[in-house]
């Protein structure tokens, strides 16, 4: 992929979006919208909105049905988060999935988002996480040929990296041993994703697209241990101390 | 029921089957009884280099494919009595070797023999990846240069997840045979360092080979070096390595060096 001319660069990115969590009947609670919206007039203009309906017992009229009266009341929804497969169809926004929940909404300021939304794995400075990111802990060398994927998060490896193998994350990578082979970390568009090896001797290392073969990389940094990231779109290789 | 060992490597000529053969009469020569199985289809050698090439009648695809028993096939060794030979075909090619065939094959052997010493061909393609298959211990033969340690790394891999063994959730034992070691050229440098072969490999260390004219001088008189020369430095290396096959503990001393390296290199067994 790497070597081709000019590649199409597909990245994760992750945004905060208002949640709204309907509740039954909807009727009711539609009037609670009402009144909240009256209260702070074009609260919901603009704003990316994500329907959460884990839990309620709605079918697909249902589900149209309530998305298309958020609409006239100019509530657009991105995404619906908790329903089944089944439940959404090409006519409704697309599900989601995986979401992280901030600190609660302040509806008088009207100044901040409530919802983080992490579309595809990356990790986001966010406080109060309720669950860890997910990493993967590799503890045996990986070996020529071999190709250790792990998207959703942080790879560790304790041990080397062969010649010839590869490790690609969709965040950090932390090498306990010597790097020979590639690594390649942020893969899914983690900006952010650094890699971290105890003895540097890659044949190439990259993070969110941007890679840096062993002939690019300083003399001085080879056998040392480094940790590499990036700085805007300049790669940054550093001995660590 | 007999031990299986493959030797393999990855890459050629790094001396599988000269290693195979000098382990196989070294190991018969303890008085167990050893089969050494050729399964470089297509390509055999064994039977030159134990001197039985003139005795092949029936080979290995013969007896997968039903042509021939076991018992016609090997070909037991003139000077040691407990070591034979079963050979790979010369005529066939590696797709006539089924799964199925095999693991009947090795386990006909495991059950009549104490050692089974498979000879891996080069690669990583079938007639490589069906000779490990049922290993329950690996020697792999390495020398101390850069392709030849990135594909045993190579190996290594497939050994831990291609075997029966692998499979199903054991861990084959894993040995290094580093040879065709020069003292000469490791003095200059000009040959990868004992220590980094280790530390890339990170599997114990079997033994250290040197490179020797017996070596060649014993094959081309179709002797393993461990009959045909029992004194000289690799056989004297390969008798040490069987040691250490049966489980002794056995200092490792790299050739041309004095002092031994027992303390450096089983530190890292556990590596």
């Amino acid at each position: 992929m790497l070597t081709q001319p000019r590649p199409i660069r597909l990245k994760g990115r992750s945004y905060l979006a208002l949640t709204l969590t309907p509740e039954q009947p909807f009727e009711d609670w539609l009037v609670r919208l009402d009144d909240l919206a009256s209260r702070s007039a074009g609260f919901f203009l603009r704003r990316p909105v994500v329907l959460d309906v884990a839990g309620l017992d709605i079918d697909r009229a249902e589900l149209r049905e309530l998305v298309t009266k958020l609409t006239a009341r100019q509530v657009r929804i991105m995404g619906i988060e908790g329903a089944s497969s089944a439940l959404l169809g090409s006519d409704l926004p697309p599900a989601m999935a995986n979401g992280r929940t901030t600190a609660d909404f302040e509806p008088p300021a009207a100044a901040e988002k409530t919802e983080d939304h992490s579309s595809v794995g990356a990790a986001p400075a966010v406080p109060d996480l309720p669950k860890a990111a997910p990493s993967l802990i590799v503890t045996q060398p990986v070996r020529s040929g071999q190709s250790v994927v792990f998207l959703e998060g942080d790879v560790t490896i304790v041990g080397s990296v062969a010649s010839g193998a590869e490790v690609v994350a969709g965040g950090s990578i932390h090498i306990y041993g010597t790097l020979r082979g590639r690594a390649m970390a942020g893969t899914t568009g983690n900006a952010a994703a650094r890699i971290f090896c105890r003895k540097l001797e890659a044949e190439m290392i990259a993070i969110d697209g941007f890679y840096k073969t062993a002939d690019d990389m300083e003399p001085a940094d080879r056998g040392k241990a480094v940790q590499a990231w990036l700085d805007g779109e300049t790669f940054k290789v550093e001995a660590l101390a | 029921m007999g031990k299986v060992i493959v030797v393999t490597s990855g890459k050629g000529g790094v001396g599988k089957t000269t290693s195979s053969a000098a382990l196989g009469a070294a190991l018969a020569q303890g008085g167990e009884k050893v089969v050494v199985v050729d399964f470089d289809v297509g390509l055999r050698n064994l039977d030159l280099v134990m001197g039985a090439e003139r005795r092949v009648v029936y080979d290995l695809v013969n007896v997968i494919q039903g042509e021939a028993k076991l018992t016609q096939a090997l070909i037991r060794d003139k000077r040691v009595e407990t070591l034979y030979l079963l050979p790979a075909s010369q005529t066939r090619d590696k797709d006539n070797l089924t799964e199925k065939g095999v693991e009947a094959v090795i386990g006909a052997l495991k059950a009549n023999f104490d050692w089974v010493i498979c000879d891996s061909p080069a690669g990583i393609e079938r007639g490589a990846t069906l000779a490990m298959r049922h290993a329950d211990i690996a020697v792999v033969v390495t020398n101390p240069e850069v392709s030849s340690v990135r594909d045993s790394d190579r190996i290594i891999g497939l050994l831990d997840s291609k075997t029966l063994k692998a499979e199903t959730g054991e861990r084959i034992e894993k040995h290094l045979l580093l040879t065709r070691y020069d003292p000469a050229r490791a003095l200059r440098g000009d040959m990868l360092k004992v220590d980094d072969v280790l530390e890339i490999l990170s599997i114990p260390l079997l033994g250290i080979i040197p490179e020797s004219m017996d070596v060649l001088r014993a094959s081309n008189i179709g002797s393993p070096v461990t009959l045909a020369d029992q004194t000289s430095a690799p056989a004297i290396a390969y008798f040490d390595a069987v040691r250490r096959l049966r489980g002794e503990q056995i200092p490792v001393t790299v050739p041309g060096e004095k002092r031994s390296f027992l303390g450096k290199f089983f530190g890292r067994k556990a590596a």
